[in-house]
């Protein structure tokens, strides 16, 4: 695909395929999981068909989830690695959230709040594969003894609370930051996008592109 | 469901049930332990009364039969051979099933909006009508009772008859019993009951007799007299202390509320922060971002569009400079 002059591309077709199942995934898993959470949430079991549907296929679409979701995450470990500029911009936090980025370092291709939810990610939902599969009736809560049961069932809901919270603030993060949802819609960033947010990612991309130019 | 209008506690329901039925007498079933001969007319009576047939299991060596509860056998008589210290055998029978505590956390963690309710009476009764299957119910007994069936994947477990009590009538184990080990009242006359039957038991011999009526779970509605309630363990594994798990309690207490408002508040402080910080804007191309990005190195903004997931044959052969993968 020929991109106009002015553009980086930052997701491949099959990152973006990914995102959006896992987004339409994880937003079902999530009202179903709130309906079971809270009473105040029940009427969300809806979503999937009902409380009894709900019920069945949560622990399905978990699976479906975790499977996308590692498939994504292997791929993308070392981007996601503390790197170059990543501590001054923490340090930062307060020119980051008052918009003053002109103060701020260059970073990769993700800034160090992109890699918190990352990693929170990977973990809580690491936490909710393994306790969801303990909880999971009726194919194999009952080979679990019950104690362990009452701590998986603590775990997922607290793993699942950290995981949407995670969600809330990356969702926010796109709407915050204007040209990131079209960066994973269509693929593409502008140039000016790329060396404003992730001035390191910009210059590694133009320079490869400079090379792959040269005869 | 028997009675809708004397429910003092629903399942996943945080407004008041209908309770307007109020002068209603607690009731409890007495379960004199050193009375049972371990006929198990009551599992019969239980199994004819609500209509359940249980598959025939098969014969694992000891008098258990069914060897466990399930979600057709409601009550099971459960046989422990005890030596005391002086070298006597002790034969134990005790019958299981649901408690009826006044605390049940089988309620406590079922999700599903009056799947579980709790009468007046002090009955707890499980509307399977509304059971979800999630099996959480299980998860929150102190006492592993709830089964939930194969066949349908709700859970059933001793209602204590609430169809017959709420009529007047004795649950189908009590009315069958017959050496009278199991008694049906109010629960204030099963305790006197129980009193009596504890006074007659020491005078026996048996110094550590006594009520079992957990505090634990807030006491029970049906009761047992143990001739050795200092260690009720003995009797099939019956717990010393029941009580709802810390961990039930955690998961199904504190933790609702406080996990609900901070996801609620997480997404109000994105709505307020966009409000008064504003979103960061597409920037425009301008010489002060392109030296920022390309201070050190890097091509002028006039190159060619670059698409950095595709690439060439022949393209990028300085294998090191590139960045790795599929992930770039």
């Amino acid at each position: 695909m020929k991109m106009p002059r002015d553009r980086l591309i930052r997701y491949s077709p099959l990152d973006r395929a990914n995102h959006w199942t896992m987004a339409m995934v994880f937003v079902l898993l999530a009202l179903s999981g709130l309906a079971f959470f809270h009473p105040a949430f029940f009427f969300l079991s809806h979503t999937l068909g009902g409380p009894v549907w709900a019920r069945i296929l949560h622990p399905f679409l978990g699976v479906v989830l975790v499977l996308l979701f590692y498939a994504m995450a292997a791929r993308h470990v070392r981007r996601n690695l503390l790197g170059e500029n990543d501590v001054q911009w923490m340090r930062q936090i307060g020119d980051v959230l008052d918009n003053r980025d002109e103060k701020l370092p260059p970073i990769g291709k993700y800034n160090p709040g992109q890699k918190l939810v990352y990693w929170s990610l990977v973990v809580s939902i690491a936490l909710l594969l393994i306790s969801g599969v303990i909880m999971w009736r009726p194919w194999f809560a009952g080979y679990f003894p019950i104690p362990l049961i009452r701590f998986a069932s603590l775990l997922h809901a607290v793993s699942a609370f950290v995981a949407i919270v995670t969600i809330v603030v990356h969702v926010y993060a796109a709407i915050w930051v204007k040209g990131s949802v079209r960066s994973m819609t269509r693929g593409w960033v502008t140039r000016a996008w790329a060396r404003h947010h992730h001035g390191l990612w910009a210059r590694e991309q133009e320079e490869a592109q400079r090379r792959e130019q040269q005869p | 469901m028997i009675n809708s209008q004397n429910i003092i506690a629903r399942s996943a329901t945080t407004t008041e049930p209908p309770q307007v039925r109020s002068h209603v007498e607690e009731v409890a079933k007495l379960i004199d332990v050193s009375k049972c001969i371990g006929c198990k007319a009551c599992q019969v009576a239980c199994m004819e009364w609500n209509d359940l047939r249980d598959d025939v299991g098969e014969c694992h060596g000891t008098y258990d039969n069914p060897t466990d509860l399930t979600a057709e056998s409601w009550t099971v008589m459960r046989f422990s051979e005890h030596e005391s210290a002086d070298g006597n055998l002790e034969w134990l029978i005790r019958k299981d099933g649901c408690m009826h505590c006044a605390e049940p956390g089988c309620l406590k963690a079922c999700p599903a909006p009056g799947a579980i309710v709790q009468y007046a009476n002090g009955i707890v009764d499980f509307d399977s009508n509304h059971c979800i299957g999630c099996g959480y119910c299980i998860t929150g007994c102190p006492f592993d009772i709830p089964r939930i069936s194969p066949k349908d994947q709700k859970s059933y477990k001793c209602t204590l008859c609430s169809d017959r009590v709420n009529a007047g009538m004795e649950p189908a184990c009590v009315k069958t019993c017959p050496t009278n080990c199991i008694e049906f009242g109010t629960k204030t006359d099963m305790l006197a009951r129980a009193e009596k039957r504890v006074g007659d038991l020491k005078a026996l011999g048996f110094r550590d007799a006594g009520i079992y009526d957990p505090a634990g779970v807030g006491g029970t509605h049906v009761m047992y007299v143990l001739h050795h309630a200092d260690d009720p363990n003995r009797y099939s594994g019956l717990p010393k202390d029941p009580r709802i798990s810390p961990l039930v309690g955690a998961w199904k207490g504190v933790t609702k509320p406080i996990m609900s408002a901070i996801i609620g508040i997480t997404a109000f402080a994105g709505v307020i922060h966009y409000m008064t910080k504003g979103p960061k804007e597409e920037p425009e191309d301008s010489p002060e971002e392109e030296h920022r990005a390309t201070r050190d190195g890097g091509v002028p903004p006039a190159s060619l569009g670059y698409d950095a997931t595709r690439r060439r044959p022949g393209a990028g052969r300085n294998a090191d400079d590139r960045p790795q993968g599929e992930d770039r």
